[in-house]
């Protein structure tokens, strides 16, 4: 009886072992099998061009992935510009003022919203936004703004929620006003959550297809404004796999746009959980 | 010195009496503290006493209004500060709260360093001036003895003190905005025998400018510190007086168990 509890302990160890190892490997054979299929592409040409280059003109042997890439930094730029004070000040609301009535009727619509398929925040940005600012990168950002919205609401309700309220005290019991309270006191000691949850919703907005697929006008040219139309990575991925695939190099040409993809998503969580990491240490928070 | 331009370092002329009289609150429709009537007496060391859950928290949340933060809390009643009603203070009630410190049961410095933790309160203020937040920074961490402690690293983070250290930062956080009244909840229970013998020992220091009220779980504590002494159980304040009159001479059956360990 009791070698059988051993034994059991000991197989759920070596079995969620063995998922988690499995887990990363997956990841790590994903990006292998992007490196391989994209190999094609990397050997005819330098790195620097395909990044570089503006020329994306496929049927003439042409691959400059510029215009992608700004297109998608365009797009989560404005989202994230967009996004970040109003589910700030949203969430602020939510935790340092709101009365429970309003919370208990707010959470779970939040929910819902973060819930829905992307697909109906493209809708919305087609029926509603396109009318007002056309088919640009600005409504691109606006839908992928909307899109992330309650996501960083619910991460960033949950961070000040966190904050001990033994703090708010401390600072009221020295004369402090709620708003001076919340500014010094608490974004101060959740910097470091905010900064997370910032990283998460980017991380989001980086890879969201359908969305602005439908929005953004898909032109493989540099974009200057927001106001032009623009074609991020995901869009260029998801519109044209499975088409077109006799050019010469034009899949592994796609292959590659998914490698850039992933390798932006994987410097930028890097990179964010290294000043993560540094800002903590700092400020002992 | 900075709030009172003509009281160099002493508080002296200012009222620090305060008057509670008829204070009721209902948290969610409990009545948790029920008609209490208490004068806390001018730079005295007040303990407040009694069986836990019998509102002595509250009674010390009611004095700074921090009961408004929890929801479905109910305030009536007057506390007077001179002649100003806490309760229905409006507007002032921020300033009013400059003048009542607290001190927490567990040690809460702010997330910053030891210095800017001091200097909090004078900048929530309007002080600037960083040579004068400087001078505010170094006496008040002398009042509380540790300015020998940690005048070589004021710039580390709070948190990275010992528990007895940040609990005398905390303290001294809360006299650099020069109170009259120090609140205490249970501020040495968190602490070791020797921090907590420290902090006690402050505390009968600071009665010569301060009016204290002290929450104390140890009726040994109180004994060694109290001027004045409150008994409450279930939301009442059964008795309240001198201390070596309660201790010694005890009025009321509840205080007389009590006191001798009937219950606790
Ligand atoms: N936030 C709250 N919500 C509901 N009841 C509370 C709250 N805070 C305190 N109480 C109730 O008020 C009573 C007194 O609590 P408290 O003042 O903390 O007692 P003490 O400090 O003497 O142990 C307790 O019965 C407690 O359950
Ligand atoms: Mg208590």
């Amino acid at each position: 009886m009791k070698s059988l509890c051993i034994f059991k302990d000991r197989a759920a160890g070596g079995v969620m072992f063995f998922l988690t190892i499995a887990s990363i490997l997956v990841v790590g054979a994903m990006a292998v099998g992007l490196v391989v299929k994209s190999m094609p592409l990397l050997e005819s040409r330098p790195l620097s061009e395909l990044l570089f280059s503006s020329e994306w003109k496929p049927l003439r042997g042409e691959f400059g992935f510029f215009p992608f890439l700004a297109g998608t930094l365009w797009v989560t730029g404005i989202a994230i510009v967009l996004a970040l004070p109003v589910s700030l000040l949203t969430a602020i609301y939510l935790v340092e003022y709101a009365r429970r009535r309003v919370k208990s009727y707010v959470f779970p619509m939040l929910d819902i919203l973060a819930g829905l398929p992307s697909v109906i925040y493209g809708v919305w940005g087609v029926l509603l936004i396109v009318p007002l600012a056309g088919y640009t990168l600005l409504t691109g950002g606006i839908v992928l703004g909307v899109m992330i919205l309650p996501l960083l609401v619910s991460l960033l309700v949950e961070i000040f929620s966190a904050v001990p309220s033994s703090l708010r005290d401390a600072s009221a019991s020295l004369g402090a006003t709620q708003w001076q309270s919340i500014k010094k006191v608490v974004l101060r000691k959740t910097s470091p959550g905010i900064l997370a949850a910032v990283v998460l919703a980017i991380s989001r907005a980086l890879g969201e297809t359908i969305a602005v697929l439908m929005v953004c006008g898909n032109l493989p040219e540099v974009p200057h404004s927001m106001m032009e139309a623009g074609y991020p990575l995901p869009a260029l991925i998801a519109n044209n796999y499975g088409e077109m695939l006799s050019l010469p190099l034009y899949e592994a040409a796609l292959m590659f746009a998914a490698l850039i993809l992933f390798v932006v998503i994987l410097l930028f969580n890097v990179t964010s959980r290294v000043i993560l990491y540094r800002v903590e240490k700092k400020f002992a928070l | 010195m900075i709030f009172r331009p003509d009281h160099k370092f002493t508080h002296g002329a200012e009222t620090s009496k305060m008057q509670i009289e008829g204070l009721n609150v209902h948290i969610a429709g409990q009545h948790i503290l029920k008609e209490v009537n208490l004068i806390i007496p001018d730079k005295r060391i007040t303990c407040v006493i009694g069986p836990s859950g019998c509102g002595k928290s509250t009674l010390l949340r009611s004095m700074n209004r921090l009961i408004d933060s929890v929801e479905g809390a109910h305030i009536e009643g007057k506390i007077l500060i001179g002649e100003v009603n806490l309760i229905d203070s409006g507007e002032h009630l921020t300033e009013l709260r400059r003048r009542i410190g607290l001190v927490s049961q567990k040690p809460c410095p702010l997330p910053m360093s030891i210095f800017e933790n001091v200097a909090y309160g004078c900048q929530i203020h309007g002080i600037r001036n960083r040579r004068k937040l400087k001078m505010v920074v170094r006496h008040y961490l002398e009042a509380v003895g540790l300015w020998d402690e940690v005048c070589e690293r004021l710039n580390a983070p709070a948190t990275s003190l010992s528990l007895g250290q940040q609990q005398r930062l905390c303290l001294a956080r809360s006299l650099a905005v020069e109170p009259q009244f120090i609140l205490a909840d249970e501020a040495t229970s968190a602490l070791d025998p020797i921090a907590s013998r420290n902090v006690e020992e402050l505390f009968v220091k600071l009665k010569n400018d301060y009016s204290i009220i002290m929450v104390t779980h140890t009726l040994r504590q109180a004994r060694r510190i109290a001027d004045y002494v409150v008994f409450m159980y279930l939301g009442e304040l059964v008795e309240a007086g001198l201390a070596s009159e309660v201790f010694d001479n005890p009025q009321h059956e509840l205080t007389k168990k009590y006191l001798s360990g009937a219950f606790s």
